[in-house]
């Protein structure tokens, strides 16, 4: 983790959903992983064809694939729009009895200086319609979102194959 | 990727093939936009069947095109949309709002001429 300006403003929001901050503390053992640049448009569709490929192997609900491709494409779009570049990394773990994918989008772009708002519905800064943080809170098992203000935001993500 | 355009009679129909990016969107709705004046259609048809995600900017750029359209005289119909892709959009709040949508391109079709031949649509579709 890189250290922090002291005058930066730096925010972490956790959120878990339906699987316990216990059982996500046990170690993941990554059965795969793959780095997807995010530079153009092209891109996000790119990280989404290779995310839904990735996490069809652990056979994921076809249902559950387009949540896992939708939340990467809005994770990537916001990529683009905040920080203009910046990467998406795909995992297949394995955790005990339980496969999944974790995807995290990492920029080092301006930083999002009020997290608590950025996760509300219907706020964006940007040409987009809002829901895009929210919108992926809510189609994945786990969340948690790290921004330094000046250095960049990383947002993590996981899913679990049921 | 380029979407083709089909005329058929005073209706336009455009069938994605694959997955879009964003660009590829938005040269769509300029494209349907612009061609529903220069071949003076009635009504446009998108077919989605073949798009693999639906999230926040497809959503919005289809909802556009529809208004565009509307404004330009037209209907436009969205069909195709997949059950995976309606219960990703539902879990993520979206919707297409005032745009109509139908089952497949046989329906949508239905549809169109169903607005065509209703009593009042000058009213309802070129006073708007």
């Amino acid at each position: 983790m890189r250290r922090a300006p002291v005058d930066a403003e730096r925010q972490q929001l956790h959120s878990t959903t339906s699987l316990g901050l216990a059982s996500a503390r046990n170690r993941e053992r990554v059965l795969e992983e793959t780095c997807i640049p995010i530079q153009s448009d092209g891109d996000i569709v790119g990280a989404r064809q290779n995310g839904r490929g990735l996490a069809a192997q652990l056979g994921f609900s076809p249902s559950d694939l387009t949540l896992i491709a939708t939340a990467i494409s809005e994770l990537a779009r916001n990529i683009l729009l905040y920080a203009r570049r910046g990467e998406i990394i795909l995992k297949l773990v394995e955790q005990g009895e339980t496969r999944g994918i974790i995807v995290t989008a990492h920029d080092k772009g301006p930083g999002i200086p009020d997290i608590s708002r950025a996760l509300e519905a219907g706020f964006s800064t940007s040409r987009s319609l809002g829901l895009g943080l929210p919108g992926v809170r809510r189609l994945m098992d786990e969340f948690e979102i790290v921004s330094d203000v000046g250095l960049g935001t990383t947002v993590t993500v996981k899913k679990w194959a049921k | 990727m380029e979407v083709p355009i089909l005329k058929q009679g005073p209706y336009l129909i455009a069938s994605i093939q694959s997955a879009l990016s964003d660009n590829d969107l938005v040269r769509l709705r300029d494209g349907l936009v612009e061609q529903v004046g220069r071949l003076r259609s009635r009504g446009v048809i998108v077919d989605v069947t073949a798009l693999d995600v639906m999230d926040s900017f497809a959503t919005r750029t289809l909802r556009d095109l529809g208004r565009m359209i509307r404004l330009r005289g037209a209907d436009t119909v969205i069909v195709g949309i997949q059950p995976e892709v309606a219960y990703t959009m539902v879990q993520l709040g979206l919707t297409l709002e005032d745009i109509a949508t139908a089952l497949d391109l046989e329906e949508g079709l239905a549809l169109l001429q169903r607005k065509a031949t209703a009593p009042g649509n000058e009213t309802s579709s070129r006073g708007r």
